[in-house]
């Protein structure tokens, strides 16, 4: 009985101390944002920085587009790929599978290494802007979007439902995207706000391009203006966590009306 | 039945193609062919190619220099060790959490957190660290007084020890993430089973957990070396000169214009990178398949 009270007073004390380790930097953060670095007074001027500075709400802007974009690449590649293979090529699963979880061995550092030629024609076909980087982009979040994509495709019968609807006369192109698709949803939706958070926060492939986004404009500003830099870090890492609470939610709300 | 059996070699009625349904697949793989595959093969292919685009193995013989050799095990060490630490403390983080339901308010925010740090630190957690321990820091002061540090911040923030703490912060919560699952399949009913037989509490652990769980935590240690091997962003924004640890002496070699040549050799350590990150992987993939015998 004293062994099971020990452990609870045990179990308390490291997961504060754990606590601590990771609320501490956060916290720091926070501080650091909201004091002026000669006075050492309480201001919110690099928080209001954040929407007056232009350098900033540009990058901000380009960022945002960005994750729009890699959102539409990855919806209009992804799925109906995924779909495809589901109905009609079940044979290239374990090929589709095997390139979407590729990224995750090859370091974006190295995808970035090898960009060059790609990106030349990337700029000479399409124009030199940071949004270019939408292309590449896409690739770095299909491991994840896969996995969600994939798990929502699982638990449903693809083949009767692209039966039915076939026998009904529906075209493939009607298939894919009216039948299928908006039972997919949960999943692409998750998707989704996995790319928009890995998008807002990449940093290798967009500083190494010289790219603009907002990580990179965070880590310039840093030398002439810590404490905005600062602000904006932890807004951006305030902004992924909650996409990635919402996500845990609707993971929940979706598995609460199946029963399992 | 009786369709089919009429017209058993030609393709089904109705089917509109001819070609063949695999067709369908072609934006997909020219796309992964473009944005993925052509680069990496410029760098397979590049690391062993000289300036006029002949086969050399100069650029790979100078992996051998005294630099990229001393950068590579900084690298190494870096990885090893908060590999190691991340693993350790981040089962025993996952140990805590795993005792609680389920539903549990403390499990979601735990795992919430652990996902947003795990993946989305980046430049974030260099900074947040840069307002902890730097110039004018949370901490700085307070160590300064009771241990004695420099109280202009400290400076081995920005060197190996500073890198391998930074790493740590989201190292835990991967470990977190990653082990979490293999955790929760452990049954009771194993438990049970081992109880009724006469065994204690520490042969349980001993003789059916900790054999159990030994795979995925060796395979779940070895995704968190690939991981800190191949992080760039942290160290790129704590580490602003100087190129200690591998993906920065590849960002040296990517943006210097000044030693001509030096440009090139970036493919030779790219392949470094991905012949050491895809070689950890090919043994996490083995050690997963063994856990999922198990525990699934």
């Amino acid at each position: 009985m004293t062994g099971t009270i020990v452990w609870r007073v045990l179990r308390w004390l490291l997961l504060l101390v754990f606590a601590a380790f990771f609320a501490v930097p956060l916290l720091a953060l926070l501080n650091f944002s909201t004091r002026d670095t000669i006075t050492k007074q309480r201001t919110g001027a690099a928080w209001q920085a954040l929407t007056q500075d232009p350098a900033m709400t540009d990058a901000i802007t380009t960022s945002l587009l960005l994750a729009l974009f890699t959102v539409i690449g990855m919806v209009v590649l992804l799925v109906p790929t995924m779909i495809w293979v589901r109905l009609r090529v079940p044979a290239a699963t374990r090929l589709i599978e095997f390139l979407c979880l590729l990224p995750l061995t090859i370091p974006a550092l190295v995808i970035v290494v090898g960009l060059t030629n790609v990106y030349a024609w990337v700029n000479y076909l399409i124009g030199d802007s940071a949004l270019t980087l939408a292309f590449v982009y896409v690739v770095l979040v299909l491991p994840y979007a896969y996995r969600a994509i994939d798990s929502s495709l699982s638990s449903l019968d693809a083949t009767t439902l692209a039966e039915a609807a076939r026998s009904l006369g529906a075209g493939w192109f009607t298939v894919i995207t009216r039948v299928i698709l908006p039972n997919l949803w949960p999943g692409v939706l998750g998707a989704a706000f996995i790319a928009v958070a890995l998008v807002l926060g990449e940093f290798t492939i967009s500083s190494l391009s010289h790219y603009n986004t907002l990580p990179v404009v965070i880590v310039q500003i840093s030398k002439a203006d810590a404490p905005e830099s600062m602000a904006a870090a932890l807004a951006s890492l305030l902004f992924a966590a909650v996409l990635l609470l919402a996500l845990s939610f609707l993971d929940r709300s979706r598995r609460t009306p199946g029963g399992n | 039945m009786a369709a089919s059996s009429a017209t058993p070699p030609q393709t089904p009625a109705g089917r509109r193609f001819s070609v063949g349904p695999s067709v369908g697949l072609l934006p997909f793989l020219a796309y992964l062919t473009v944005f993925l595959l052509i680069p990496t093969i410029t760098v397979l292919v590049g690391a062993f190619q000289d300036d006029q685009g002949g086969f050399s193995l100069q650029k790979v013989g100078k992996l051998n220099d005294e630099t990229p050799l001393l950068v590579l095990r900084e690298s190494l060490l870096l990885s090893i060790s908060s590999a190691a630490v991340g693993a350790l403390l981040g089962a025993l983080l996952a140990y805590l959490i795993v005792t609680a339901p389920s539903t549990s308010v403390l499990r979601r925010v735990v795992t919430a957190v652990c996902g947003v740090l795990a993946q989305f630190g980046g430049v974030t957690l260099a900074f947040a660290w840069i307002a902890t321990l730097g110039f004018g820091g949370l901490l700085t002061q307070v160590l300064a007084d009771t241990i004695g540090t420099d109280p202009n911040g400290i400076s081995q923030l920005y060197e190996l020890p500073g890198l391998v703490l930074v790493y740590t912060y989201f190292q835990i919560p991967l470990m977190v993430i990653v082990f979490l699952p293999a955790l929760e399949g452990l049954r009771p009913q194993w438990r049970e089973a081992a109880i009724n037989l006469g065994a204690t509490t520490w042969q349980y652990w001993t003789q059916v957990a900790f054999p159990l769980l030994r795979p995925a935590f060796l395979g779940s240690m070895l995704l968190l070396f690939a991981n800190a091997f191949a992080a760039y962003a942290t160290a790129a924004a704590l580490v602003s000169q100087g190129s200690p640890i591998l993906p920065l002496l590849i960002r040296n070699s990517l943006t210097s214009e000044i030693v001509l040549g030096e440009q090139n050799f970036a493919y030779a350590l790219a392949l470094e990178m991905v012949v050491v990150v895809a070689v950890v992987m090919a043994l996490y993939a083995w050690l997963l398949k063994r856990t999922s015998r198990w525990l699934s």
